[in-house]
């Protein structure tokens, strides 16, 4: 009942878009990033009074080891009717993906050990520059991103973050360090570039929580 | 009284009999210059105006390296201004193979410009129409056109292929489609889309430029709220810049056999139609230049393109100068979206765009030859 998607178009583009950036709220961190390398195969099945439900094969690769991939085996349900339930994601992960504990703890007690908070902004740049210091807080931010596509994906969306507008570093009395971001999302079927204020909670070994989102005020 | 110390380096340093450089703001001079001269102390002025001297010293610079074209970086991105100065240049230093004309104005005043490049080998030629940066935010694109307009001087001479090209047709280069967008991207919003252009209701600018075309207009995948990306515009071609071209393209219909505009990002080459799921008549053609393409393009650096018609690749959109250009009988039309699929997205980092243009380079090479053989 499963019906097999050409994965040139669109549908199955999209609904791997979702399985990616879920997995980078999931699996990221300062240290590591995940990027879609191939879509290999995808089928598409309509549940009656439920929704559709996409089967994926995946080809990512580590985006600071090129050479570096993994497979990946993902569902993608989108609720039927759904503009407020996020799409169901199930993933299977095959192969190793590269430890990063050591750059984690280097980066976690960095920070932790600033005077001042971390600010930054335009990450990367107007024109595609990431200073080398800030290229962790690039992979957090888009941890940070992942979780809001997830969120908000629909059948009719495809999300990608174009910018770290803003974020700034707010210390806290407990062990989790926290970034407020302001992000700049393009979805890609409207063509609008749309901001979003983001908090982020993130610990070496607890991983990422997005505790607060929303859609900022539109304009700039 | 305050002056500002030049020479010598202290207070200290300054004893009877030593010089001493100062500067003072224009109307210090007043009071300074009198107390000198009653003060019996000898002075000159060495210059008596700092801001013209610094004003000529950084006009004459910026101005050298705007007409060097052997120094002209094909690899950073550069402003409306240096590409307009960029075309005038090659207007006058290749007149042989390089004419550069107007298509009329923007919606803010600024002119058109159109590169014509090609031998003047027989009187009448095919030619290929190529436009890049229909949306501002996309920079890869008028850094294509640039790096294109380039490998075609450079090589003429020495590469069959390009030689070829230029001998059997002439080519119609429009490095920037949407000038005032365009600047505004560098000014004031990176991640400007559309037109410029003032909404009479609504306190939002702009149209999309490639939704204002009369092919469907304003159906599926457009917007009729202006303040929306994708707005279609009050009519067709209700955008100056739109206007003109499609009156450029109308004009010579019968001479222009491609169609390729070059945007970003999701790396995939895309043919007619945009507004419905059909398939051209000339599907076989168009398919098979498109397969080619992307694998000419992939033998530079493994980059995948994903290649079809628009509607079902990438997403059901209307008004498009793809489909107006293939319903106007252009029989080859094309849409680029070039690097990448997300990652950097808008931003390209200037250091990919070298890969980007040379791989792109052998995409357009394979259709262009394509298209001098039989198939249409």
């Amino acid at each position: 009942r499963a019906m097999e998607l050409p994965p040139g178009h669109f549908p199955a583009a999209r609904a791997a878009a979702v399985a990616v950036e879920y997995l980078r709220y999931l699996r990221g961190g300062p240290g590591s990033g995940l990027r879609l390398r191939e879509l290999q195969r995808a089928r598409r099945q309509d549940i009656d009074d439920v929704g559709h439900k996409y089967y994926l094969e995946l080809e990512l690769e580590d985006v600071l080891d090129k050479d570096r991939t993994v497979s990946c085996t993902a569902e993608v349900l989108y609720h039927l009717g759904s503009t407020t339930s996020a799409p169901d994601v199930q993933l299977t992960v095959q192969g190793e993906l590269r430890s990063t504990e050591e750059a984690d703890k280097e980066f976690y007690n960095r920070i932790r050990s600033l005077e001042k908070e971390l600010v930054a902004e335009n990450i990367p740049d107007s024109h595609g520059n990431v200073p080398p210091e800030l290229e962790p807080i690039h992979l957090l931010a888009w941890v940070a991103s992942g979780y809001v596509i997830w969120q908000n994906s629909t059948e009719n969306t495809k999300f990608h973050l174009a910018q770290v507008k803003h974020v700034k570093q707010v210390k806290r009395n407990d062990e989790d360090l926290q970034f407020d971001f302001v992000l700049l999302l393009h979805e890609m079927v409207s063509q609008e570039v749309l901001p979003w204020e983001v908090t982020l909670l993130w610990h070496p070994q607890r991983g990422a929580r997005v505790p607060q989102s929303r859609a900022a005020g539109a304009g700039s | 009284l305050q002056v500002d110390l030049w020479q010598p380096s202290s207070p200290i340093h300054i004893v009877e009999g030593a010089v001493a450089d100062v500067r003072v703001p224009q109307n210090t001079t007043r009071s300074l210059l009198p107390f000198l001269q009653q003060a019996n102390i000898q002075y000159t002025i060495l210059i008596s105006d700092l801001q013209q001297a610094i004003e000529n010293q950084t006009a004459g610079r910026s101005h050298r390296s705007r007409r060097s074209l052997p120094g002209y970086n094909y690899e950073v991105y550069h402003s409306l201004e240096e590409i307009e100065d960029w075309m005038h240049y090659l207007n006058r230093t290749y007149s042989d193979l390089v004419h550069m004309f107007s298509l009329g104005k923007s919606y803010e005043g600024r002119p058109l410009y159109v590169l014509k490049l090609g031998k003047r080998s027989r009187p009448y030629k095919k030619a290929v129409w190529i436009d890049c940066g229909i949306h501002a935010r996309e920079w890869i694109g008028p850094a294509f056109c640039q790096w294109f307009v380039k490998e075609a001087l450079q090589t003429y001479q020495t590469d069959p292929d390009m030689r070829k090209m230029l001998t059997q047709l002439y080519f119609y280069i429009m490095p920037v489609f949407n000038v005032d967008g365009y600047h505004f991207s560098w000014t004031n919003d990176r991640f400007w889309r559309k037109t410029r252009s003032k909404n009479m209701r609504f306190h939002c600018h702009g149209v999309d430029a490639n939704r204002n075309w009369k092919v469907k207009w304003c159906d599926e995948g457009a917007s009729l709220h202006p303040c929306d990306d994708t707005y279609c515009g009050p009519f067709p071609e209700s955008e100056p810049e739109v206007k003109a071209v499609a009156h450029f393209l109308r004009k010579h219909r019968k001479q222009i056999k491609a169609y390729l505009s070059f945007h970003a990002y999701a790396q995939m080459l895309l043919y007619p139609y945009s507004y419905k799921y059909a398939t051209i008549p000339n599907f076989n053609c168009v398919e098979s230049a498109a397969y080619n393409a992307v694998n000419a393009l992939q033998s530079a650096y493994g980059v995948r393109y994903r290649y079809g018609p628009a509607s079902s690749t990438l997403y059901v959109s209307s008004g498009s100068s793809m489909d107006w250009a293939y319903k106007n009988g252009i029989p080859y039309a094309f849409a680029f979206e070039l690097r990448d699929t997300g990652h950097f997205g808008f931003l390209l980092p200037e250091m990919l765009i070298k890969p980007t243009c040379t791989e792109t380079m052998l995409a357009v090479k394979n259709i262009t030859l394509h298209l001098l053989k039989k198939c249409h």
